[in-house]
């Protein structure tokens, strides 16, 4: 196995809830990049757990500076290692909150000016650190402590950003999404796109067990089942055009749904067979736009 | 050139950290069902199962947080979550 690297280079000790596929997510793109990397963090649950003071799981060099700047930080990094004419590769790693929302700005400029640099966002849907607060990136429907489903509402009302469809428009040479529930195709992925020139950006399925309400034991089958149900789909984009998709017999979406906490609203006290339709019917536009589905032979 | 501003750590220092203490089910791994693919040193989030001399893995208990998903995951169900003892 090819998994000594990961342990070497993300140390055990940080502070990750028990099943924290941001941190499984950690190990793997360490696993990947290898030890000739600088990684760029933004504030977020990646950021707290790894780095409290005075202790650090990263064996890496690492640098946090705020919420909102990594991808600018990054940039500096890049055109420093350019000047002294060093070849580190750099990685600037954000939740969804800051690459959705906060860091929006710094992400658009880095992309725009085109600095050398692979951009991960682990995408645990919500700001989980700071308790379950809806993002860009909350996917329809999903109860947060600012979208909360009760009498009036059924959760967040808008659905997910397609944030790599918004970098790809950048002109970025190679953007792709993937799953910790599929570790050797993120692991090829995040080789593939640290060895591209230019802004790459990848967009990790990170399921949270607090955020999401599941048991830690579960975060692999959860980010299974969303690939297999159409509402999360592991694709590559290479100069903005889909080549490479994963296929699957498709599940209904509320086997997803039904095995979390953010999603209860939906079946208790009575089933929302209306808004399960509007999820299903994501799933199956998903399925359209990428073609994921496989026709069994009769 | 030295950073002014800010503060550093040594590389890995989070192993100070034992957070093996957090732990209410401990994996039990049964060593005769394994059949050592290394689905769990994968997955494992703490990055804290190594393997020994015959290449079998064996967990850190220092650091493992007991949150299942080796036994969950483990092909061959040879890992059995048991309630701790302290």
């Amino acid at each position: 196995m090819n998994d000594e690297a990961a342990c070497v280079l993300f140390d055990p000790g940080h502070r990750a809830c028990g099943g924290c596929a941001a941190a499984m997510a950690a190990r793997f793109i360490l696993d990947a990049a290898g030890k000739d990397t600088i990684v760029v963090s933004s504030t977020g649950c990646m950021e707290v757990f790894s780095t409290p003071y005075p202790e650090t799981a990263w064996n890496v060099p690492w640098i946090h500076s705020l919420f909102e700047n990594n991808s600018a930080v990054a940039s500096g990094v890049v055109a420093s290692l350019k000047k002294q004419g060093r070849k580190e590769k750099v990685i600037a790693l954000g939740g969804d909150g800051a690459t959705f929302d906060i860091g929006m700005l710094c992400l658009s400029g880095a992309f725009e000016r085109g600095h050398d640099f692979t951009y991960i966002c682990y995408d645990n849907e919500a700001y989980m650190n700071t308790g379950i607060q809806r993002s860009g990136a909350t996917p329809y429907d999903a109860s947060t402590t600012t979208s909360p489903a009760g009498s009036c509402s059924f959760g967040n009302s808008r659905p997910k950003k397609d944030l790599p469809m918004i970098l790809a428009a950048h002109g970025a040479p190679y953007v792709a999404t993937a799953s910790i529930a599929y570790p050797p195709d993120l692991k090829k992925k995040v080789e593939k796109a640290i060895n591209t020139p230019g802004p790459c950006y990848i967009q990790v399925h990170a399921p949270c067990c607090t955020g999401w309400g599941f048991e830690g034991e579960k975060t692999v089958a959860i980010g299974k089942l969303a690939i297999e149900t159409g509402l999360w789909v592991n694709y590559e984009m290479e100069d903005g055009v889909v080549t490479k998709v994963k296929k699957v017999v498709r599940k209904p979406v509320e086997d997803y749904l039904v095995e979390q906490k953010r999603f209860r609203h939906l079946f208790k006290p009575k089933r929302n067979d209306a808004e399960i339709a509007k999820i299903q019917a994501l799933a199956d536009r998903n399925a359209e736009k990428f073609g994921i589905d496989i026709k069994l032979k009769k | 050139m030295a950073i002014g501003t800010g503060c550093s750590a040594r590389p890995g220092k989070s192993r100070n950290n034992k957070t093996g203490s957090w732990r209410v089910f401990r994996p039990e791994f049964v060593h005769e069902k394994c059949t050592s693919c290394g689905m769990c040193r994968i997955i494992c989030p703490e990055g804290c199962i190594g393997e020994n001399e015959e290449g079998l893995p064996v967990p850190d208990y220092d650091y493992c947080k007991g949150c299942g998903l080796c036994a969950e995951e483990c092909p061959s169900e040879a890992i059995e979550m048991k309630k701790e003892e302290k």
